[in-house]
């Protein structure tokens, strides 16, 4: 369960949640202080630990366009915020994926700030409106380094078996 | 069942006889390319050999790219610390396809790639950047990826787990008119497809307009594909990508290319006409906010860059110089100029382009990313306005969040140069203000 904490329109950029003046910093323990600077509220909410792990940021389609910078979804996963996403733009949800960023397919998800979103295998409660919505399986080859902890144990173990 | 380019190319990277869209797929991976984030890619690559006992040594450093573009000279101590890490790993693991700093072979990854050769038809290319998928204009697979990924790329020499993507075939056909070009094209495409209209998709052009199309103007219309979502933006091989190669990348031996099969299955067919397309604009704050120039001519803009990975090649610096010879750039617009390569740059000296540009007023920057992602070189004032060749114009992407960015063709951005406002090159009436134009 998480309380989503921002709402946020369509095609929300890379650079809007990771600008990349910032880009020089790339260590995973180091990129959370820059998580959606130009926001400036929103990122002083983050870095003053107001905002509880698990919280929802709530987008429409096409989250993470643009550029392929990590430090997009690993800033993100450095507050443990949740995104649920009507859709997602390809390589932020594999660099989501790979890094352990949780990121719910919820194409026809409705909220708003301060809603509480139960997140289950298959769809979004929100249990503020009362309403559900269904949510997008990933394919199974995602799944699996999901389930492995992330492509850096899942390569790990194929490289011992290879 | 037919076969599109991309997956005969991943069929056979995967040691298979066949692939279709939605397939997975592991494939073998011919050439690998990271710029500065290779520091968090080595460190990714480090972190994936802890425990196992074994030296984190890339699979084949031959067929590893490391290309510094993002922030050259290095903007700050942080930077040129991760460039001397970079630097110290180059030379340990003898990566000879480095382009560090330099003004004999250095410049922008996605135009060191074709240049060098290091491209070619079939090839399976995965880039810690999201605009890989310009190498699709030589007939690759080329896709972006995060750093983890290229470091699992470069412990494996495969890539995991890919999904054969659905692919889109673009048919454009036409003459482009006077001062029309490949970069409207690609504005429109992405106008008409929306910024995720082919997200998890392959763009794969074809017809008349593209046959006939330098493989300068491909690069400019694959690396724009991603704006529109796709994977990758692909142009089958053929004369002019052999030609491009031999003869300005100077590879030898046979090139052999990929072509789909004529019965291939694709998820739909994008038609374009050329012929009559009028320069296009993409407004802020988003790529696919495209407008015909007549609807949004006449704008102040307080600075205009030429260059970046989709158009600071000769020919756009050639169009530039051609509509600024002479003329001087308006009071109140700066000008910056960002040849995509060494090479290009010094080009452009020997046909007199850069001469041409500095007597304008324009300040030409040494090759490299400069401002298109707002590190360093350019940052926009609050409330200023860009208009520029590059390829985004997310809000606060050149440095500043409360400015805007308009994108364009080349041509229009000096003609717009000119007169400080947006502006149509094929506007004979437009005056340099300077000569009392009304």
């Amino acid at each position: 369960m998480g309380q989503v904490v921002i709402k946020l329109g369509k095609d929300i950029s890379t650079d809007d949640i990771y600008p990349g003046r910032f880009m020089a910093t790339v260590l995973p323990s180091e990129t959370p202080q820059f998580c959606f600077f130009n926001r400036t509220e929103f990122n002083a909410r983050l870095k003053s630990g107001s905002v509880a792990p698990g919280s929802v940021v709530l987008a429409d389609e096409n989250f993470g366009c643009g550029s392929s910078r990590e430090q997009a979804a690993s800033a993100m996963k450095g507050f443990d915020l949740i995104v649920v996403a009507k859709s997602v733009a390809r390589i932020f949800l594999q660099n989501a994926i790979n890094v352990g960023a949780r990121v719910v397919l919820c194409p026809g998800i409705e909220g708003s700030e301060g809603d509480e979103l139960e997140v289950t295998d298959t769809e979004v409660l929100n249990k503020t409106t009362g309403k559900a919505y269904p949510i997008v399986a990933l394919p199974p080859a995602r799944q699996a380094i999901i389930d492995a902890g992330g492509l850096i144990p899942y390569t790990r173990k194929k490289l011992m078996e290879a | 069942m037919g076969m599109t380019v991309v997956e005969k190319i991943l069929a056979k990277a995967s040691g298979l006889r066949s692939a279709k869209a939605g397939d997975i797929v592991e494939p073998k991976v011919d050439l690998t390319m990271s710029h500065e984030n290779t520091a968090l890619v080595i460190n990714q690559f480090k972190e994936i050999y802890q425990g196992t006992g074994r030296e984190a040594k890339p699979w084949d450093p031959s067929r590893l790219a490391v290309i510094f573009d993002h922030r050259i000279p290095a903007e700050g101590p942080k930077t040129a610390t991760n460039q001397k890490l970079i630097r110290e790993f180059v030379a340990q693991h003898g990566i000879a396809k480095f382009h560090d700093i330099r003004g004999d072979r250095g410049g922008i990854c996605h135009q060191i790639l074709p240049q060098y050769g290091y491209v070619r038809p079939g090839y399976v290319v995965v880039g810690a950047d999201s605009h890989t998928c310009s190498h699709g204009a030589v007939g690759c697979f080329a896709f972006g990826v995060g750093a983890t990924e290229l470091a699992s790329v470069w412990a494996l020499g495969v890539a995991l787990n890919i999904e054969v993507p659905a692919t889109i075939k673009v048919v454009v056909e036409g003459t482009f008119p006077k001062f029309v070009g490949p970069k409207d094209l690609i504005l429109n495409l992405i106008g008409k497809l929306t910024a995720q209209g082919a997200n998890f998709r392959v763009l794969e052009f074809h017809g008349e307009t593209i046959r006939k199309m330098s493989t300068s103007g491909r690069l400019v219309i694959c690396n724009m594909s991603v704006e529109a979502g796709a994977t990758c933006g692909i142009v089958p091989g053929d004369e002019e990508t052999v030609r491009f190669l031999k003869e300005e990348a100077g590879v030898k031996g046979k090139i052999p290319c990929v072509l789909p099969d004529d019965d291939a299955v694709y998820e739909k067919v994008v038609k374009i006409d050329v012929s009559k397309l009028a320069p296009q604009i993409a407004c802020p704050d988003m790529v696919d906010n495209v407008k015909g120039i007549g609807k949004v001519a006449g704008k102040a803009i307080q600075q205009v860059v030429i260059g970046s990975c989709t158009n600071g090649r000769l020919d756009d610096l050639a169009i530039a110089a051609k509509i600024l010879k002479g003329k001087k750039v308006a009071d109140g617009t700066r000008m910056l100029v960002f040849p995509a390569s060494s090479r290009i740059f010094a080009e452009a000296m020997d046909a007199g382009y850069i001469q041409i540009f500095m007597k304008a007023g324009a300040v030409v920057m040494n090759s490299g990313c400069g401002p298109c992602l707002g590190i360093h070189q350019g940052a926009l004032g609050d409330g200023e306005t860009a208009l520029a060749t590059t390829n985004r114009n997310f809000k606060g992407r050149m440095g500043n969040p409360n400015s805007a960015v308009y994108l364009c063709s080349p041509a229009v951005a000096a003609a717009s140069a000119i007169t400080g406002v947006i502006s149509d090159p094929r506007d004979k009436s437009r005056k340099d203000p300077r000569k009392g134009g009304k």
